[in-house]
This record gives C-alpha cells, structure tokens and sequence, in this order.
C-alpha cells in the first residue's frame, strides 16, 4: 500500500471512523476503492467490455475482548455512520476473547516496493482492445486444429488506507494487467470428434511487458498435445509436477502451515516445528518482499510491514506464518501474513507469496532422470479431492507418460493420488525453472516419488 | 429503488449510440453473518451492498458498467461507460415505457431473517458446537456458521421486461474435527434454503452438528481408498452434483453455441441410460437455487434437460436465446450487480426410476458406496469430470463394509450418463451449493435418487 497522494481521501474517511472511538473501544477502519477493465474477444470481434468502479468500508471493532464488524459498498457519510453503529451492536454477541486485539505497530519497517505503473494508468481503451484481439489472432495462427474459445485482457487498480486506534495507519494504491487465452483443439469427424482445452497467459506492470506470442503458443500446445489421449493404466509411478500444477501444490502445502490452523487445532504439522517434514534440500519460502512476485506487497492486511519467513529449512519446519491474533495465541508475534479479501472481510492468516528454493535443472534434465513416470500437465479439483486436515491428496489429472527418459503419449481422466506429509518427503528434485505466475505461489518442475496413479 | 420515470430515461440514454438493447439490474442486498470456532462466537458481522449494473447490446458487443450511486446521475455515467463500450455509432434516442411485470414469487417468507434478534442466531450455533461435541471424546474441533441475506432485485430492459424479485436466504454450516491413532479427519453438514427464520421450527440443528461429528469420528477408523475402475453406489440427495458436473454444465448454451460442449448438436439423441430423466427448475419453493426472477427479468421455470435419456433442451439466457431466436428459459444469472450474466443451472435433479435402493447395494459385489460428495469440477469440452468423496465405504458381497478415506472419483460425462445402470426410488434434494463458473459464484440445488455407475475411476492409494 505504498505511496500516492490520491489516497490521501481514503486515510481521511478511515481516520474520521477511529477518531469516534470511546473510551474502552478499539476501532480499525479499512476504507478502498478500485476499478477494473475486463475485455473479451471472440471470434476476432470485442464480445464484451467491462469498465466500472467500487468503492467501501469496513469496520471492526473490540470492546472487552468482544469483537463486531461491519461493511458496506459505499462511502456516503449516512452509510458510514450506519456501519458503525452496526460493527458495535455486533459487538455484544461475540465471546469474550483475550487474545481479540487489532494489530500494533511492531517497528519493522515495509520494504519499498513499486506497486503502482503510470503507464498503465495512462493505457487507452482502444489499446487494450487491439491487445485481446491479437493475442486471439495469435492463437488462432498456431496450429490449424486449435480454435480459441476466448482471448481476455484485464486489469484492475485499487486504493486502499487503513486505520486503527492501536496506532495502525497506511494508506497506498496499485494496480496490475493481465491477459489471458483459452483454446480448443479438435481432432476427428461428426460424433467421434475429439476436444481437448488449453490455456495460456502473461502478466506485467504494464500492457508493454505482454508476451503475447508465449501465451498463445503455450495455449495451443496444452490444447494439441492431449489430443488422443488414453486412460492409463492403474499404478504407483514417479510423477514430474509442470511449474503450474507446482504452484497448485504448494497453495495447499500453505494451508496446512497456517497459524490460524495451528492454534486451532487443524493443522496436520502443528507439533512438528523443528523435524522434518520435507526431504532434505527442500526449502519453502513465503517472500512478499521479492518484487518478482505476482503478489509482492509491502504491508499485510492489517498494515503491518511484509516479511521474508523461511517455513522449512533443509527439509526442517521452522515457522508458521500469523496474523496478530494468531500470533497471540501462539504466544509468539505476527509474521506480517495478515489477508484481507476486501472491505467486506476481517483479516485472516495465510502466506502472501510462497516459493520453493529453485534447484539448478531443467524440466527436460529431470525428466531424463526418470524411467517410468508421468509428467503431469495439469489438476481437476484440488478442492474436492484434498482434504490438508487429514492430508488426503487425491486429484484429477491430465498428462504425458514417460518412458526410458523420454516423454511419450498424453493420458486423461486418472487421478494422482498420495498424503501431504508423504509427498513433502517423497519429494526427489527440485527444478532450476521458476516462473512467476499470477497466483500467490510461484512455479517451477517438481519430482515426487510414489504417488498412486488411478485409471483403468 | 430506482423510480420507474428514471429508468425509463437512462435505458433511452443508453441507446442513444445505436446500441439495440440495454438493461438495468439493480440489488439492494442486507446480509448478516456469525462464526463460531473453538468454542468462541469470533464476531457477528453485517453487510450493505447496494448498486446498478448496466449492460449495453450493440451486434454481437456487449459493453457493462457498473455503480454504487443509485441516483439519475450515478445510473447515468454508468450507462454512458456501458454504451461507449458497445457503441455502433449514429442511431436516435429510443423511447423506453415500461409495464411492472406481475410478482412471481415462489417462496413464501414467514419471518423476515432481519426481524430476528442476532442473539437468537448466535444461539444456533452454541448449541451445535454443544452437540458436536457431546457426540464423543475424539471430537477436538468445532466450528459453524450462520448467515442470512435479503435482497431485492429490480430489472428493467427496452425490450420493456421490468420485473422485481425480493430473495431471503438462510444458511447454516458445521465442521467437525475429530482425532485418532491415525491422525486427523473431518465431517461437515450444511443446509441452505430461500425461506425466513422459520425453517428453525423444522430443522434440528442439535442432530446436524451430530451427524457432522459422526461423519468424523467414522473416517477415524477408515482405510485408504482403493485405486481404479469400479462400480460406485451414490446414496440418495448426495450425488446430485454428479449430474451438475456430468452433463448440466456442459448443457449451458454458451458452451453450446461455442462448440465447447460434448453435448453440441446431440438434442434428440440418447444421452443417457433411458431411466434418466434431467430437469433445472428454478421454481422449486425452498430451494437453495430458487429465484421468482432470473437476473434478466426472466420468469423462473421447470425445463427437462433430459427425458428418458433423450437430451431435450439446452439453458438459455437472453443473449443465447436472442441469437438462436428461441425463448428464454430463466437460467440467465448473475453473483451480483457487479457482474455480467451467463447461462447459469438453479436447481438441477434426477427424477426417481424403477429400484429399490436396498436392491442395488445388494446386487453389486464389489465397489464404493458414497454416502456424502464434496465438490466437483469439468471440462466441458472434453467432458471429464471429477467429484470428491467426503464418506464412503466398501462394497463387498453386496454389503457396506470399512470406511474409506477422502478422494476423488473421475469419469467422462456422456460415457457415465450411459453408465448409469440402476436407478432407485429414493429421490431427495442434496445440501446448498456453490456453482462457479467464469469468476461467478451462485447458489444452486441439486437433487437425486440412490443411483449405481456400473464403472467409475476412484482415485484412492490402495490397489
């Protein structure tokens, strides 16, 4: 939330809310505005275009370890008086709780960091028109099976300040873009026809920084190269996780080491700091601070500074990541990993943008490593099939086969099925190809040792 | 909200670029929520989201904007963005004369969720967190949650569709945690329906905070789940997502008129075992996907999707319907004012067909039997599908057996439809869900009988 001036409003409202505070009351006022463009090309023409605005307010106060809140999605004096009063009706159902404290200032100071990109702001519309429907023409161009199914550029702003009565006060602003490109590649004739979807994308400060040509090429080669695949058979195998499906792992290894599971019981590692979890060499990161990061910020949703924390060391648990609350149950102090959805929402706790420590290969280096195995392209429904209370992993997948080293024929509709802990220590390599990918876990090649492959 | 002289001059504005449709979608929106997690009622919280969306239709360009301010001027600038975006240029001012459509409404609301005393909703949930964990010692997490909404809805259209819908819901939610020798598992209940408070005169919370602790402290002794092909019994009222990821989704005409749907070009045909009988309805009275209105004026209806395993009909919303020059079926929906509408289900559910439950396990020698889903997912145009096992058991010699650990289940969806091979007489309606799609989340129904895939993948770790 670094920086600018234009967010000098917002501050204002926020510390108005605070200022009315009785004696007795903590009161935080977290007040943001943002915007959006959406584009849509289908079939070369703009299929929709969305530009709009928003704006609100959400208060959270604590009085007697009793906490209330309250939001509403307007900044009009009337509403903001309205969600006070209501934040502190709210007050007097909550349970008496010594750890509902807001966030104190701690001293550590937020990392610089360049969150907001005047060319963007300056982008026109017919500009990001042109750009969403070159990248569909682009995908189109790559190979004669592929269509595109929709070609989108997006991009969003935010302000946002901060306020609270423990002396907590920031105020800043972003923005960020983003395209995107789904495709279709058919194989066959009339009812034996054949479809396989692909995806492509890049992200930037600005439109300038696309790389148009990857997202379609990519696209184009997720969507081909399933074409006639086979269910598999049913087996224990080695698989190779694609940088993508890497980053979906690791947002679920995040949940299991987040302080609000470990102070409540729900995490499947809350009595294991200091043994090992992972296999040795394996080190997980959650870094904001690193501007390479999609999601590098330099203040956490309660406005504390953002920070490097080092979760597992050489295959060793060393931290959880807290927000204040979590951290005082824990009696231990906030890692700076508070998350907040928006005005409409209380802080909660998670990793803010998490990475292994990349090895030194590459994908093509560690596939040749493996005999029998699988490289697995993509996930169908981590949110169904993992259960990181009980450490349950079991997805659906899609993927090519390998064999002697090499990459051989594509396979669909199986499932990859381990436990959490398992494939932390099953894990064999680590790959050298980081990607950045506009989530809040970065990607790269992942080698994980017996894992049970479903199919026929 | 929004007086009807005022409407009528920002739909003409909005057109005046050339554009040959434009429409307001309006919400006023109250919510309240409170969460409880071990042991403590966390906060109590309330929420306000009021605004406008605009959408503007010129060719085959939809623009959209959206606003908080809903005075003339605020709709105005709305509409002027909306239209820029969509603009063919020339045209003249249209004039717009609405008539107020007659109320449909399918619900009947007996209290107000906003008439209720907070304390009486907090109350809830101190009493499941008691029950949920007076079920027994291995029990060692709590948490549950209450919400409820009431929001009104006004659309107005130069089509001269100007219709309003008032939609109360009523949520409540647990989890339980329990603890063994092999570490920690999970249960979960949930019931969602468009009625007032009054459903707390039917619903025994006491027994749904037990049933989740059950859940959990049955999975404690439970054994991994096998891995391959396999026949899977679905217990009644749980499976219905089966049918929303095997075919519902991929029956929406978007996908359709895309070409990214494996049922493209099959109306007519068999898609299914001929026991199967598909149908959307959004009019259902109490249901979780139950709207008087669709989120473009259109008036919910029943439509069979799916007749005696012969695919009849598609889901249409205003802009699929408007290209095939075909009615709307009232499956036009949006998350909320901020969002554009696509073809969306509202409740989707199997009819009953010929067995009796008891029969089918009886008659399967070896295979799953789900007795609670999770969530699923699909890839229309491919047709894979996967759902999520939260309590299953073994089949052995026609009898439930050992409990197994949590999975996933995939298959392809024409080929399951045609899988289906018995189908019981135990239709009930599944818990709420939450329908994503594109970004979108809406509450939607889902429904069925005991059914038996005769083979699908279970995607456990044991051979």
């Amino acid at each position: 939330m670094s920086g600018g001036g234009t967010s000098d409003e917002l501050q204002a409202i926020a510390d108005r809310v605070i200022e009315q505070a009785a004696a007795g009351e903590q009161i935080e006022a977290f007040v943001s505005r943002g915007g959006e463009t959406e584009v849509r090309v289908y079939a070369g023409e703009v299929e929709h275009f969305v530009s709009a605005q928003s704006e609100g307010i959400g208060i959270r106060v604590i009085r007697d370890g009793r906490t209330g809140f309250a939001y509403a999605g307007t900044l009009d004096d009337a509403a903001i008086g309205e969600v006070l009063s209501e934040a502190r009706d709210n007050v007097e159902f909550g349970t008496v709780d010594e750890f509902a404290v807001l966030a104190t200032p701690d001293g550590v100071e937020p990392t610089e960091q360049t969150l907001w990109n005047d060319a963007l702001a300056d982008c026109g519309t017919d500009r990001k028109i042109d750009i969403a429907k070159e990248l569909d023409r682009l995908a189109s161009n790559q190979d004669s099976r592929v269509r595109v199914d929709d070609a989108n550029y997006a991009d969003a702003w935010g302000e946002a300040a901060v306020a609270s009565t423990n002396g907590v006060r920031q105020a800043g602003r972003e923005n960020g873009c983003y395209v995107s490109v789904s495709t279709l590649a058919d194989e066959g004739e009339g009812d034996d026809v054949e479809t396989q979807t692909g995806f492509g994308f890049s992200v930037g400060q600005e439109p300038g920084e696309f790389d148009l040509e990857r997202a379609a090429r990519e696209a184009s080669e997720r969507a081909t190269q399933l074409l006639g695949a086979t269910k598999p058979a049913s087996k224990s195998t080695t698989v190779v996780l694609d940088p993508f499906v890497t980053a979906q792992f690791l947002g679920v290894i995040s949940s299991t080491l987040n302080g609000s599971a470990v102070v409540k019981g729900r995490s499947l590692f809350a009595d294991r700091l200091g043994d090992e979890v992972a296999a040795a060499g394996v080190t997980l990161v959650d870094d904001p601070t690193n501007p390479l990061a999609y999601t590098s910020t330099d203040v956490d949703g309660e406005g504390l500074a953002a920070r490097r924390n080092v979760l597992i060391e050489n295959g060793v648990l060393r931290q959880f990541v807290h927000n204040s609350y979590s951290a005082g149950r824990a009696d231990t102090t906030s890692t700076g990993n508070a998350t907040r959805g928006g005005f409409a929402g209380t802080p909660g706790v998670g990793c803010l943008a998490l990475s292994l420590e990349p090895g030194t290969r590459s994908q093509a280096e560690l596939i040749a490593d493996v005999d029998d195995g699988l490289l697995v392209m993509a996930m169908q429904g981590l949110h169904s099939g993992v259960n990181p209370i009980s450490g349950d992993f079991s997805t659906g997948a899609s993927g090519l086969l390998i064999s002697g080293g090499e990459i051989g024929a594509p396979v669909r509709e199986f499932t990859i099925a381990s436990t959490l802990q398992k494939m932390l220590l099953d894990i064999v390599e680590v790959g050298g190809d980081i990607d950045w990918l506009p989530m809040r876990s970065a990607g790269m090649s992942l080698v994980i040792r017996n894992v049970t492959m479903s199919g026929a | 909200m929004i007086d009807q002289d005022v409407l009528e001059r920002v739909l003409a504005g909005a057109t005046t670029t050339g554009a040959e449709f434009a429409e307001v979608y309006a919400e006023d929106k109250r919510s309240t929520s409170a969460g409880l997690d071990d042991g403590r009622i966390e906060q109590v919280s309330s929420g306000r989201d009021r605004g406008a969306g605009i959408r503007v239709v010129a060719g085959d360009t939809t623009g959209f904007a959206y606003t908080s301010d809903l005075s003339e001027a605020g709709l105005n600038i709305a509409a002027g963005a909306a239209a820029a975006a969509a603009s063919q240029g020339g045209g003249g001012v249209n004039s717009v004369g609405l008539t107020k459509a007659a109320p449909h409404r399918p619900n009947t609301i007996v209290h107000d969720p906003d008439s209720i005393q907070k304390a009486r909703k907090v109350e809830l949930l101190k009493r499941m967190n008691e029950a949920a964990r007076a079920y027994g010692p291995e029990i060692v997490q709590v948490s549950a949650g209450y919400g409820d909404s009431t929001k009104r809805v006004l659309v107005a259209n130069t089509d001269g569709v100007y219709a309003d819908d008032e939609i109360v819901r009523t949520l409540l939610r647990i989890n339980s945690v329990a603890n063994g020798d092999g570490g920690m598992q999970t249960g979960y209940q949930s019931m969602g329906h468009t009625v007032g408070f009054e459903i707390f005169d039917t619903v025994d919370v006491e027994e749904m905070a037990r049933e989740a602790s059950r859940q959990a402290v049955t999975k404690l002794a439970a054994r991994p789940a096998p891995s391959g092909e396999m026949p899977v019994v679905i217990k009644h009222g749980t499976g219905g997502v089966l049918f929303h990821e095997a075919c519902g989704h991929g029956l929406e005409a978007d996908h359709i008129q895309k070409g990214a749907s494996v049922y493209a070009g099959k109306v007519g045909q068999q898609v299914a075992n001929p026991m199967v009988t598909l149908v959307d309805d959004g009019t259902m009275p109490g249901e979780w996907g139950t709207l008087g209105i669709d989120d473009e004026g259109s008036q919910t209806q029943r439509n069979v999707l799916i007749e005696d395993g012969i695919l009849t009909d598609y889901m249409w919303d205003f802009l699929r319907s408007r290209k095939d020059g075909r009615p709307q079926s009232g499956n036009g929906r949006r998350q909320s004012y901020q969002h554009l509408p696509m073809v969306r289900m509202t409740n989707t559910f199997v009819m009953n067909g010929p067995d009796d439950p008891g029969d089918i396990i009886a008659n399967t020698p070896k295979g799953v039997y789900v007795a609670k889903l999770g969530g699923g997912s699909v890839n229309t145009a491919s047709g894979d599908f996967v759902f999520g096992m939260t309590e299953a058991y073994l089949i052995e010699d026609g009898k439930v057996t050992e409990p197994l650990r949590d999975g996933n289940l995939i298959g392809n969806g024409p080929k399951v439809l045609q899988d289906i091979d018995m189908l019981a007489n135990d239709f009930s309606m599944g818990s709420p869900g939450t329908c994503g799609k594109d970004g979108q989340g809406v509450p939607v129904g889902d429904g069925q009988p005991t059914l038996r895939v005769k083979a699908l993948t279970v995607g456990g770790t044991a051979a």
